[in-house]
């Protein structure tokens, strides 16, 4: 059985990347957030898992409203970020798995999933940005990669219980791979923001927490709002937090949370990163 | 419960948050069209030497130039802008997302970075090293 060793969980605010670029991570505005990665860099040392399954939104890089997927599995040899109209593309390619791209597309679809298959697919921020904080510097990324993005842009969208199934589905069709690659599974954005309307810099402290606290033990929990209940609660934005629905759906072992950094703000989010490990066994 | 707003639909609405549903994605088709296509640098040096030739050309609707022309955010949503789109216009007009929300909120731009900032939280567990702060 292929084992899910753990699920990292960020924001991926496109600011971060810009202050990557700039070298600011020990600049007082940024650090506390930073320095929420030295845990996962600890832990990342020590499992060095090989595949990194990834859900995320796309904000307009590679899709737009003229074919607007539900949900998008990727499937192609070698995936890169480019310019998303601000001028900056990180450099480092992205190494996809195709073997276990189409082992997941299978499976997923016979648990009556229907995902478009993308074998041509540009990552934005929203994969970029936690690829550069998890594994900085500027060596080749050391692990494979295979993007599940989720429609947060179009309404209307996967309700979150569809996300969490969505997750589900793809953590069983890890897990009977069969391979020896260690998986982690990641799910970015969030957590509450708005950019738009005359709500914008809307951040709700109390709806994070609640997500952050149940994430591991109890993320049945987060289910109970609906899509809009959540644009209300968390933003218009602050509905990425599907993507971590998803994600967590996809850790089917004993889960507990390693390490979770909440900080306010960066740029307009409210911003967390959190790791989680999942295990056959309970810790004793 | 009822809609606080515009219950034209039916739909459920939020205040102060535009909905990009069905709706918006058709009326603001062209309009988020020229700003996905803002990804190319030769399209974005195109807008600023001849904004009104771009727009002309993505066929715009009159009220989309109109509220791109007075640089009004708010009129962009209103005319089925979709924020991660026109998130790549205002990085040609020169906004940041500071910028825009004290544009949207009426409020000065000071005013808006000092609100975010209010909220000035950081909260840190971590079981790995046992330094749980």
């Amino acid at each position: 059985m292929t084992k899910i060793a753990g699920g990292i969980f960020t924001s991926h605010v496109p600011g971060i990347g810009g202050a990557i670029a700039k070298g600011l991570q020990q600049d007082p505005y940024w650090k506390p957030f930073f320095d929420g990665f030295d845990p996962v860099h600890q832990w990342l040392a020590e499992e060095k898992p090989d595949v990194a399954v990834v859900f995320y939104n796309d904000h307009g890089l590679n899709f737009f409203l003229d074919k607007m997927p539900t949900f998008a599995i990727g499937a192609a040899a070698e995936y890169r970020h480019d310019d998303e109209g601000w001028g900056i593309a990180f450099q480092r390619p992205f190494a996809g798995h195709q073997d276990l791209s189409w082992h997941i597309i299978e499976q997923v679809v016979a648990s009556e999933f229907d995902p478009v298959t993308c074998q041509s697919m540009l990552l934005d921020h929203a994969v970029a940005v936690p690829f550069e904080l998890c594994w900085p510097g500027k060596e080749a990324f050391p692990l494979k990669v295979i993007p599940i993005a989720i429609n947060t842009v179009q309404h209307p969208l996967p309700s979150p219980k569809r996300c969490y199934n969505l997750g589900q589905a793809v953590g069983r069709a890890i897990e009977s791979w069969g391979g020896d690659e260690k998986i982690v599974v990641s799910g970015t954005g969030g957590l509450s923001h708005q950019l738009e309307g005359g709500r914008a810099g809307h951040i709700n402290v109390d709806y994070d927490k609640f997500c952050l606290r149940n994430l591991a033990p109890d993320p049945e929990a987060l289910l109970q709002h609906d899509t809009l209940d959540i644009v209300e609660l968390a933003g218009s934005q602050g509905v990425e937090i599907l993507n971590w629905i998803a994600a967590r759906g996809a850790m089917s072992g004993s889960v507990r949370e390693l390490a979770s950094n909440y900080h306010i703000p960066i740029s307009n989010t409210a911003a967390a990163t959190v790791l989680l490990e999942n295990s056959d066994k309970v810790h004793a | 419960m009822l809609p606080t707003s515009d219950t034209s639909q039916g739909k459920r609405t939020i205040p102060g948050t535009p909905v990009f549903d069905g709706e918006q994605a058709r009326s603001g088709y062209a309009l988020n069209a020229m700003c996905y296509a803002f990804n190319s640098a030769e399209l974005r040096d195109e807008f600023v030497k001849d904004e009104e030739a771009v727009m002309e050309r993505f066929h715009l609707t009159e009220q989309q130039r109109d509220a791109v022309r007075k640089r009004d955010i708010l009129a962009m949503l209103e005319a089925g802008g979709n924020v991660y789109y026109l998130a790549k216009l205002a990085g040609i007009l020169g906004f940041n997302v500071q910028q825009l929300g004290a544009l949207q909120t009426g409020m000065e731009l000071e005013d808006f970075k000092a609100a975010l900032l209010a909220h000035g939280l950081t909260e840190t567990r971590n079981i790995l090293t046992e330094k749980a702060a």
